[in-house]
């Protein structure tokens, strides 16, 4: 598995400039013929791009909670996290192939130039050798792409579009968060059990691309199980005030509302369709439901007491072992340390970003290089458990993880703010595994980079 | 003939909000004439009032014979707290006071948001009347930055949910009243309400400058600030009340906003260019021109947001405000009523 | 020399200098230091320096000058970006076609855009440009997705056709290029602890920097330049004097406008992705805050107005709580901790705070912006004897706005 030719660290390192006990910024030097950014000090830098400003700040506020907590494990401290669960046992908990793990920290603003100009100081600057984290399909495709170009391994955080490991997937990337797709796939069953194979659906759609992909999927998988799709709007992403998108809902007959809508316009647009007392109506002789394909426990948090009862998609949640057993084994583990530290449990998207660290810091040590091309050979088609979500493929095709995916539901009483949703089902990853050769994820892989 | 009507009611609400929005910059920026880029974060800040006074009123203790949830040995807080209100004035009144926080906090964003505008005017604007447009441009968005972000700091990213009370809950059947099926036109009651407060608003602002004396010495001050001032009137005392006024009328805007939209800490920022465009469609220096701009944005934003308006003109929904204000600043030079020579150059 | 009067040539070859030296002004700290984190010295920022330099000294010519307050300008610099993208998936990595495109498309667009908004003045006009700026922004987020790319934007793929391009061997990239010389392409100098970084791309934005600058001096001390101030301080005695302003007026904006396009196209030669949000309001108001931040009507000001704030944004925010705490480690405990707890709001997430306190600062002390600080200084030298030559060149070429 490990190509050791390609590494030339003995070569970069006497280029290095004496004194400099730091990790020196080698992207130049990788042009000698190894890779950029190798790491020629007794340290290895990683580089968490998250949000910082802007509506998702709190989101990335979690992501970056769980990056200094993955840091504190891969270096011995803590007691270990999710490292006593894993089914690999490359990390021994000193670093990274013996490298103490240091991190730089920067802000995507979620917007797609910043992210990049950030990602590019980390890279140009820092001297990091991994990217990692962001809270948007923009923002992972941008910095995908430009971890590609420069030959630096990217670990994306949240992001949900099928364009990430679909017709913008990218040798150096991986994904370890589930996507529109899976959502569909792992909703439709529940939802015919739940509602009936006898809908009418209306679908409100966040006007990009992510909703674009998750309005197919919902679409393609409702409709295959006999639902009717009345119609499908689609809204600004900076609408505010979604009155006027949902009174027209009841009138069309629909008995179901799907949001396609995350963020800040998912926690309007639920909260604006509950004000209009759509739930408590009933259409076609059935009660009216509203389904929101993805959740995420900090919109839930928004959209307060508007949750109870609604239906939605989640990559990890942290009560999942507690309540489907073994199978997750890794989750307590991970909320126990993360709960220590910070007094409140993860967040799916501090999840992902955890795990998306340890894979990288394991994938290395199992290569024996932090070649990002030997990183990559390392992750395709890597099969591994004890991470949270039960056993788990990095797909070698796309780059993507398939995984069980939970449906949750919106409680009725929560108990505090941090135990909003409760587990309805998790669907078994078989049932929402591709091809990864269909239409909706066509794309070019390319070849790995190491920045030659 | 119903999808109109129902468009229409939508519209109607939608303009209220943006008429009221639109009132307290037009008196600031269309009369004072101060660029207030600030006026997002005033709105801000009034939504965040009632955010604030919701967190005062549920604070609380937890009860001695709580459990907590725990996983894998470690657990998170305890279970609910009970409010310090419900404790003192017995269950059911401390809830109906928790209830009816958002109304309630118009009686404590009045004061607060006065408060603020008054020590904004007195502080910062006051020095930037004589000061180019774009002096008072760089100064009053560097405020609104920093307002943003203190609230960032305290209160986090997150939208904050601050629901209306239970007793607005649900929607009213418009629909049945008028004689069409049931459920084809519903509108909530707490819009009602909202609608309701911006005209309560808005004419009790036209009514103050028109009728009162305070009121005409304000607009012969905006007309011509100095021969008012050579007449011997104080009116830098009043164009100080005015920016103290204009800042509690942003500031309700936004207290009666947050059960619409949870609040969060951007909010000013997403309302900010759409209230310049409202004030300058409806022309600089009117006031009847910034509730009649808002009203019909709000309008035609409704009808572009139906399904078959979308199937004939895909994305209209997108751009609607944006094409009717050109239309509208190309048709008529100063917006619908505007005046004469107020920022023009 | 070129054209120039002395003092405007010395202007020119101090910023030529300060061009060239970037690369070591902008590193002056050692590697590994705990003031390295203040340098600035890489490529990305070098270019984003130069660019947005391009962007704000383009806009000061319409704002600066005719005192017209466009508010859409980021949908100039976004068309040609997307103009640069297009033209390097179809024809060629090459940049200079690109970057030409991107330079007739923004002029084109801000022709159409200026002839209708320059109807109208001051607020009007300025709510006017808003509206295209949105409008193109919010299109080409959603139903314009197929040219666009939309929210994920675009990007250069192996299977572009670019016609011109010999075909991609298997495992090379697309890289932009001019004539061969990869934009990406870097040299590095040791000095001791010190590393400076010279990037290809760097220099062709510098270039483009200085053939801006250079260009705008020649403006503003043309006849075209005074008609331009003559519609600032008085449009309508202008009028009264038998001259039309509104060709002068659009003329400055179709040329403010390809500034802003050739801007647009360099961002997409030195990192080959367009996003939709480079359109949105705030990137206009980003520009019209530079320019007036650096100091509107001087030549100057703008560059140092987009350097503040690209500064803070790319190197203010990167600060985290772990490296105060590295900072501040040789203190005593206590009084580390109580510094890293007053610091900690102002700097890494909390940059956009810092911001808003300079932008206040800045506007409050010093009513000319940046270069008025600058003036002070020059003039506090010229009084102890020794005049700062280049201080008392930008003092004099102060031109209030409005």
């Amino acid at each position: 598995m490990s190509k050791s030719n390609f590494t030339r660290r003995g070569l970069l390192k006497t280029s290095a400039v004496a004194g400099a006990g730091l990790a020196l910024p080698t992207y130049l030097r990788a042009q000698e013929g190894g890779f950029t950014n190798a790491p020629d000090g007794d340290t290895v830098t990683l580089g968490f791009n998250v949000p910082q400003s802007g509506p998702y700040a709190d989101e990335g506020a979690d992501e970056l909670r769980a990056y200094e907590l993955a840091v504190e494990h891969l270096n011995g401290g803590g007691d270990g996290g999710m490292m006593q669960t894993f089914s690999s046992d490359a990390l021994q908990g000193n670093g990274i192939m013996g490298k103490k793990v240091e991190f730089v920290t920067g802000d995507t603003q979620t917007k797609s130039d910043a992210a990049r100009a950030s990602a590019k100081s980390m890279i140009e600057k820092d001297g990091a050798i991994m990217i990692t984290g962001g809270s948007s399909s923009g923002v992972a495709v941008a910095v995908q792409a430009l971890c590609q170009e420069a030959g630096i391994i990217f670990m994306a955080g949240l992001t949900h579009s099928n364009d990430t490991t679909g017709k913008d997937k990218k040798a150096n990337g991986f994904r370890h968060f589930f996507n529109s797709w899976m959502s569909g796939a792992a909703l439709a069953p529940v939802l015919a059990g739940e509602y009936g194979k006898d809908r009418k659906a209306y679908h409100l759609t966040a006007d990009y691309n992510w909703g674009y992909t998750t309005e197919d999927a919902m679409r393609k998988e409702t409709e295959a199980m006999g639902w009717e799709t009345v119609n499908a709007v689609k809204t600004p992403l900076t609408q505010t005030d979604f009155s006027s998108y949902i009174a027209p809902v009841l009138q069309s007959g629909a008995d179901v509302l799907i949001l396609n809508h995350y963020g800040g316009n998912m926690v309007n647009s639920l909260t604006n369709a509950v004000q209009f007392g759509l739930r408590e109506k009933t259409v076609n002789g059935k009660q009216f439901e509203i389904i929101v394909p993805l959740y995420s426990e900090l919109m839930a948090r928004g959209a307060g007491k508007n949750i109870s009862g609604i239906l939605g998609s989640q990559n990890w949640d942290w009560k999942l072992e507690n309540e489907k057993g073994d199978r997750y084994k890794g989750t307590n583990a991970f909320v126990q340390s993360f709960g220590e530290k910070y007094g409140f449990p993860p967040s799916q998207a501090a999840q992902t970003c955890y795990v998306q660290t340890l894979l990288y810091a394991d994938a290395v040590e199992r290569a024996g290089s932090f070649n990002p091309c030997a990183v990559v050979e390392a992750l395709e088609g890597y099969e591994f458990d004890g991470l949270g979500n039960g056993p788990t493929l990095y797909r070698a095709a796309d780059h993507q993880c398939f995984k069980d995916v939970v449906v949750v539901r919106g409680k009725e009483n929560p108990e505090n703010e941090f135990d909003l949703v409760e587990i309805v089902e998790v669907t078994p990853a078989e049932k929402v595994t591709y091809e990864p050769d269909i239409p909706e994820f066509e794309g070019t892989l390319g070849e790995c980079n190491p920045g030659a | 003939m119903d999808a109109i009507l129902l468009q229409i009611l939508n519209g109607l609400d939608k303009g209220s909000a943006y008429a009221l929005i639109a009132l307290g910059l037009t008196l600031i920026f269309g009369t004072l004439g101060v660029v207030n880029f600030a006026h997002g974060a005033l709105f801000m800040l009034g939504a965040f009032c009632a955010v604030t006074l919701n967190r005062l009123l549920s604070l609380g203790f937890v009860p001695e014979d709580a459990s907590a949830t725990s996983v894998g040995g470690f657990s998170f807080g305890a279970a609910k707290e009970t409010p310090y209100v419900e404790h003192w004035f017995g269950e059911s009144v401390g809830a109906a006071i928790i209830d009816w926080s958002v109304p309630l906090s118009i009686l404590f964003a009045i004061p607060v948001m006065i408060g603020i505008g008054v020590i904004m005017e007195r502080g910062l604007i006051k020095h930037f009347y004589k000061r180019p447009h774009a002096d008072q441009i760089l100064v009053t968005f560097g405020l609104a930055i920093v307002l943003q972000e203190i609230i960032k700091f305290y209160y986090g990213a997150n939208p904050i949910p601050t629901p209306a009370p239970e007793a607005f809950r649900g929607s009213f059947d418009f629909g049945a009243l008028v004689g069409f099926d049931p459920n084809t036109i519903i509108y909530p009651y707490w819009r009602l309400v909202y609608f309701a407060f911006a005209a309560l608003i808005i004419g009790g602002v036209f009514a103050f400058l028109q009728f009162t004396t305070f009121g005409m010495v304000v607009r012969a001050g905006m007309a011509d600030r100095e021969t008012v001032g050579l007449l011997g009137i104080n009116i830098d005392r009043r164009f100080t009340i005015m920016f103290g006024i204009a800042a509690a009328v942003a500031g309700l805007a936004g207290v009666m906003y947050t059960p619409i939209n949870s609040p969060n800490y951007h909010m000013g920022m997403d309302f900010l260019v759409l209230s310049f465009v409202v004030v300058v469609v409806g022309g600089m220096g009117s006031l009847p021109g910034a509730v009649l701009a808002g009203f019909l944005l709000g309008i035609l934003e409704s009808f572009a947001s139906m399904a078959a308006v979308l199937e004939t003109l895909p994305g209209i929904n997108q751009i609607v405000i944006y094409l009717v204000a050109i239309i509208i600043l190309l048709t008529r030079p100063r917006g619908l009523m505007g005046r004469k020579g107020v920022m023009e150059e | 020399m070129l054209g120039l009067t002395k003092k405007d040539f010395a202007l020119l070859l101090v910023v030529t200098a300060l061009a060239l030296f970037a690369p070591f002004i902008l590193n002056p700290f050692p590697e590994g230091s705990g003031m390295a984190q203040f340098n600035a010295g890489y490529p990305d920022l070098m270019q984003r320096f130069a660019i947005f330099g391009i962007f704000a000294i383009g806009f000061n010519i319409l704002f600066g000058l005719t005192g017209y307050l466009s508010f859409g300008h980021a949908a100039f610099l976004g068309v040609g970006s997307y103009a640069a993208i297009w033209m390097m998936k179809l024809l060629t990595d090459n940049i200079l076609p690109a970057m030409l495109l991107s330079v007739v498309i923004a002029g084109l667009f801000s022709l159409v855009v200026g002839y209708i908004s320059l109807r109208r003045s001051g607020i009007y006009f300025a709510i006017l440009t808003l509206a295209f700026a949105q409008m193109s922004y919010a299109l080409a987020y959603s139903v314009l997705t197929p040219i666009t790319g939309g929210e994920t934007g675009l990007q250069l793929k192996l299977n572009d056709p670019r016609i011109l391009d010999a075909a991609l061997a298997p495992g090379e990239r697309a890289n932009a290029n001019l004539f061969g010389l990869d934009m990406t392409a870097s040299h590095e100098l040791y000095f001791g602890a010190w590393q400076f970084t010279f990037n290809a791309g760097y220099y062709i934005a510098a270039a483009c920097l200085i053939l801006a600058f250079y260009l705008s001096i020649r403006i503003f001390r043309s006849p075209f330049g005074m008609m331009l101030r003559a519609i600032k301080s008085n449009n309508t005695r202008m009028t009264y004097t038998g001259l039309n302003a509104r060709p002068y007026a659009l003329a400055a904006f179709v040329i403010s406008g390809m500034y802003a396009g050739l801007a647009g196209g360099l961002m997409v030669a030195m990192d080959t992705q367009v996003g939709p949000e480079r359109m949105f309001w705030t990137a206009s108001g980003e520009v019209v805050l530079m320019t007036i931040l650096g100091g509107a009507g001087t030549l100057i000001g703008p560059v140092l107005g987009s350097g503040v704030i690209k500064y803070m944004e790319n190197i203010i925010s990167k600060i985290n709580g772990s490296i105060l705490h590295e900072w501040f480690s040789w203190m005593p405990d206590g009084l580390e901790d109580a510094l890293v707890t007053l610091i900690y709001p102002f700097v890494g997430k909390g940059w956009h705070l810092t911001l808003g306190i300079v932008f206040m600062l800045v506007v409050i002390f010093l009513p000319g912006g940046l270069v008025e600080g600058g003036q002070r200084i020059g003039r506090m030298f010229r009084r102890n004897g020794g005049a700062s030559r280049a201080a008392k060149d930008i003092a004099e070429q102060r031109n209030p706005a409005e």
